[in-house]
């Protein structure tokens, strides 16, 4: 681990230029004071109880220097970060657009040639992106460490960044601002995929990805999709009710509906649950779920319904 | 300073007077400082524990030892109890109440009654915030909109709560200034009050000018919750980003509040312990007042990635530079104060070189905070809770330790252990560092604030903060075992045991009800020690 992580987009170098250089200035000055908090403490600490001290009450010179000195410094800092953030907060002409749309507690990533993904960002090395970002609820913070950018997103109103990302790889996507109960599972992922990949998957599923996908048994699949699709920000393995009902021992299970009806948690009742979250609400659970019809294939929801089947 | 004055009247400790009753109905300061301190400590140790729980469920990335919601709850009421029932009230209505008419040579505040009537809408306060423990708020204690505005839990009862402390705060500001103005000593000028009576003054202006706007917030976020009024709702054409900035219109100079009086205590502690005159002392009285003027002008710092305007947040960052300028000029200060001193290292001057260390830390890094392209990446991070508490642990709570450990002798006219009080310092002192400092280099990492799991890379550095919180919290345990042991024992406490020249130190230990037997004659400054050469320009 180094101290600050990897600078993966173009922006964070400049950002670690700023932060580089407040920490020297800011060690200069610690260093400074505890060595001369230390040094007075040592040698004027009190030997005999009637030592004579001197009566000094300012000294107008030191008094300047060290209001002015900081002075100069503070402003020189405050515009270094001022120029730095004017370059973070203006988009080139030629950046593509990509929609965010932040949901208690999943993103959801609209792109500019109409393909759609949750929770996974694919953006193109080396090629400018401008996240256009609104929320359907609650305030969230669309925060990526490795590139620097951060960003509130709120409901009723469109806010921006972006970024040039510079490697290959993939990177972690945090929501920043406490959104409620699942806002630490509100996680996403970046995948900064080299031009010749990111056509590839432009054209179809994630090729590496698709071919791995196909191949993969349904429960593992199932496991898979049900980390990166964002069910685990809800729904637990272990039996704890985080927000949902728990997938342990679900599957077979029966119980009472909101209206008093009970249910059979079967196939047919899972597959609605995922197209459909609002028709059936468990009782005791609050009607948050969004509906995956159109993220989910059926394929991949027989997936996840195997992978259920295997968590008693 | 005044000589002692000969006792005419026959000597009544302020807490000869027994009975439960003595107590509800007192208008003495001290006895109502007295109140304000055992209710903000209690509120203190709750709050601590609280965060105790939260480091311990944090030393796993898994939420194991608590369910998510369970540790948002706890974030929200450790916050909430910390900033409005411990540390805002804090030192201003405990410190302030026994030490203001004191250090002025008053017999009481200007309104006693009223003091007596502000604590009771303390009271009205805790216990409304108690009953809302019944079902808790999980907003954290920022209430942000739109999220509390629609969450299930109970965020009415909780502002409600806070609301209604708001007035203690706004009345015990406007007593303090009033009694500051009108009730000093013939002789105590304006440029001869201790500096805690600067800070106390800068903090009560804050208090009757901000704290309304608090109020006003939380009321209409009642109102949003309870009427359906869209203030902050955009669905109904409101504004959740009003929110943010009537909220930190309050709580930046709230920040101020907590601080500017343990900048007030540390500059009586260090003068007294150095036995040197404080220097550069205008700086530092202008300096608080200047701090506070500021203080109104840099709230929206908080919100840089709030979704203001760039020039908002590039206004709002120049102006938080500014505010450094004189946080800097008092550290200089208290260095210079060392100088050529006697030093002795009592345990209220350890806690108050370690503020200065501590506070050193916290302002530098609030630093990175107010430079834009650096706030960007840090905010919301674990960067500013470490920044945050180096102020508001490092700084007010080393400042409200030290300021129970220097008065203490005064206060209840007993003594505590001495050797235990330098242990339980030193405890305080590395646990908090162990404790908080790693946070500096999560939150650079990017690990994001109020997570109750996290990613497995960040494990290693939290669970290394869960075991200084537990040094922490032993030094804190054996702090307050000492202090009320101390109360229960025979040593009396001198009138003076410091040969300080503060007023307060001039009258028995504890003080008389009236205080002075007879209102003292001002004639020379506090901070008169040491030798004085020549005539001083």
């Amino acid at each position: 681990m180094t101290w600050i992580p990897e600078a993966a987009s173009n922006l964070a170098g400049k950002v670690d230029g700023v932060i580089l250089v407040i920490t020297l200035i800011s060690i200069f000055f610690f260093v400074l004071i505890t060595a001369v908090l230390i040094y007075f403490a040592v040698k004027y600490r009190r030997k005999r109880d009637d030592e004579e001290t001197p009566y000094i009450t300012g000294n107008e010179p030191l008094e300047i220097i060290w209001t002015v000195i900081p002075s100069i410094l503070l402003i020189l800092l405050f515009v270094y970060g001022f120029v730095v953030y004017k370059d973070m907060r203006t988009p080139p002409k030629d950046a593509v657009d990509i929609t965010v749309t932040g949901k208690q507690w999943i993103w959801t990533f609209d792109y500019y040639n109409g393909k759609k993904s949750l929770n996974e960002l694919y953006v193109k090395q080396n090629v400018p992106v401008r996240m256009i970002m609104r929320a359907d609820d609650v305030l969230h913070s669309f925060f990526i460490p490795q590139f620097r950018v951060k960003q509130d997103i709120l409901p009723g109103r469109y806010t921006q960044l972006w970024f040039t990302p510079t490697k290959v790889g993939t990177y972690d996507l945090y929501c920043a601002e406490y959104c409620g109960t699942g806002h630490s599972q509100m996680l996403g992922k970046v995948i900064v995929l080299s031009p010749e990949a990111y056509d590839i998957w432009e054209k179809g599923i994630g090729v590496d990805e698709g071919d791995a996908v196909a191949s993969l048994p349904p429960e593992e699949l199932g496991e898979k999709l049900y980390k990166e699709k964002g069910c685990n920000a809800c729904h637990s393995l272990d039996g704890s009710v985080v927000i949902g009902p728990s997938f342990k021992g679900l599957f077979g299970k029966t119980g009472t509906l909101e209206d008093g009806s009970t249910y059979v948690a079967d196939e047919n009742y899972i597959i609605k649950s995922i197209y459909e979250p609002q028709a059936e609400i468990v009782q005791g659970f609050q009607p948050v779920m969004p509906s995956f019809k159109g993220i989910l294939s059926e394929g991949e929801v027989d997936a996840l319904i195997a992978y259920i089947k295997t968590l008693k | 300073m005044a000589n002692e004055s000969v006792a005419t009247n026959v000597y009544v400790p302020y807490l000869e007077q027994k009975g439960f009753m003595s107590w509800l109905v007192t208008t003495d300061h001290k006895r109502i400082g007295i109140m304000y301190l055992i209710s903000i400590s209690l509120f203190f140790l709750i709050a601590g524990i609280i965060a105790l729980l939260m480091r311990f469920e944090l030393m796993t990335p898994m939420a194991d030892f608590v369910s998510p919601h369970t540790y948002n709850v706890l974030f929200t009421l450790h916050g909430s109890l910390m900033v409005f029932f411990f540390i805002v009230p804090g030192l201003a209505a405990s410190f302030g109440n026994f030490l203001i008419p004191l250090m002025i040579g008053a017999p009481d505040v200007a309104f006693p009654k009223l003091n007596l009537g502000s604590y009771y809408i303390y009271i009205a306060g805790t216990i409304i915030v108690l009953y809302a423990l019944l079902q808790p708020a999980d907003t954290g204690w920022t209430f942000y909109t739109p999220y509390s505005a629609t969450t299930d839990t109970d965020v009415v009862m909780i502002t409600f709560g806070v609301f209604v402390l708001g007035f203690s705060s706004i009345l015990t500001g406007m007593n303090f200034i009033v009694t500051i103005h009108k009730m000093r000593a013939p002789g105590m000028t304006w440029h001869r009050l201790p500096l805690f009576i600067w800070a106390s003054y800068a903090t009560a202006v804050l208090q009757l000018l901000a704290t309304p706007v608090v109020g006003i917030t939380l009321l209409l976020l009642i109102a949003e919750r309870s009427l359906g009024v869209g203030f902050f709702d955009p669905a109904k054409g409101g504004d959740p980003v009003l929110f943010q900035n009537f909220f930190w219109f309050y709580s930046h100079p709230a920040v101020y509040i907590m601080i500017i009086p343990a900048m007030g205590v540390i500059s009586e502690i260090i003068p007294v312990f150095a036995r040197k005159p404080i220097f550069g002392y205008k700086a530092i009285a202008y300096s608080s007042l200047g701090i506070a003027f500021i203080s109104f002008l840099v709230w929206a710092h908080h919100m840089f990635t709030s979704g203001i305007s760039e020039v908002a947040a590039t206004i709002f960052s120049f102006l938080t530079f500014l505010v450094a300028i004189p946080t800097a000029i008092k550290v200089f200060n208290w260095l210079a104060t060392l100088y050529k001193g006697s030093i002795e290292l009592h345990s209220a001057m350890l806690y108050a070189l370690g503020f200065v260390f501590l506070f050193t830390i916290g302002g530098l890094t609030g630093v990175f905070l107010g430079a834009l392209a650096a706030d960007i990446h840090l905010h919301d991070t674990y960067f500013v809770v470490a920044h945050m508490h180096y102020v508001m642990i490092g700084g007010t709570v080393m400042g409200f330790f030290g300021a129970l450990h220097f008065w203490y002798p005064k206060w209840f006219g007993k003594m505590f252990n001495e050797s235990v009080a330098k242990l339980s310092w030193f405890l305080v002192f590395v646990g908090f560092n162990i404790t908080f400092f790693p946070q500096f280099f999560l939150g650079i990492q990017g690990m994001p604030r109020r997570y109750a799991t996290y990613p497995e890379e960040f494990q290693s550095l939290m669970a290394l903060s869960t075991y200084g919180s537990w040094i922490l919290g032993l030094g804190v345990l054996i702090m307050t075992v000492n202090l009320i042991k101390g109360l229960f024992s025979d040593e009396k406490a001198p009138q003076n045991p410091y040969g300080s020249l503060s007023l307060e130190w001039q009258v028995p230990s504890p003080p008389p009800t009236l205080n002075f037997d007879k209102i003292p004659e001002v004639t020379d400054w506090t901070y008169g020690y040491g030798k004085k050469k020549e005539v001083d320009a």
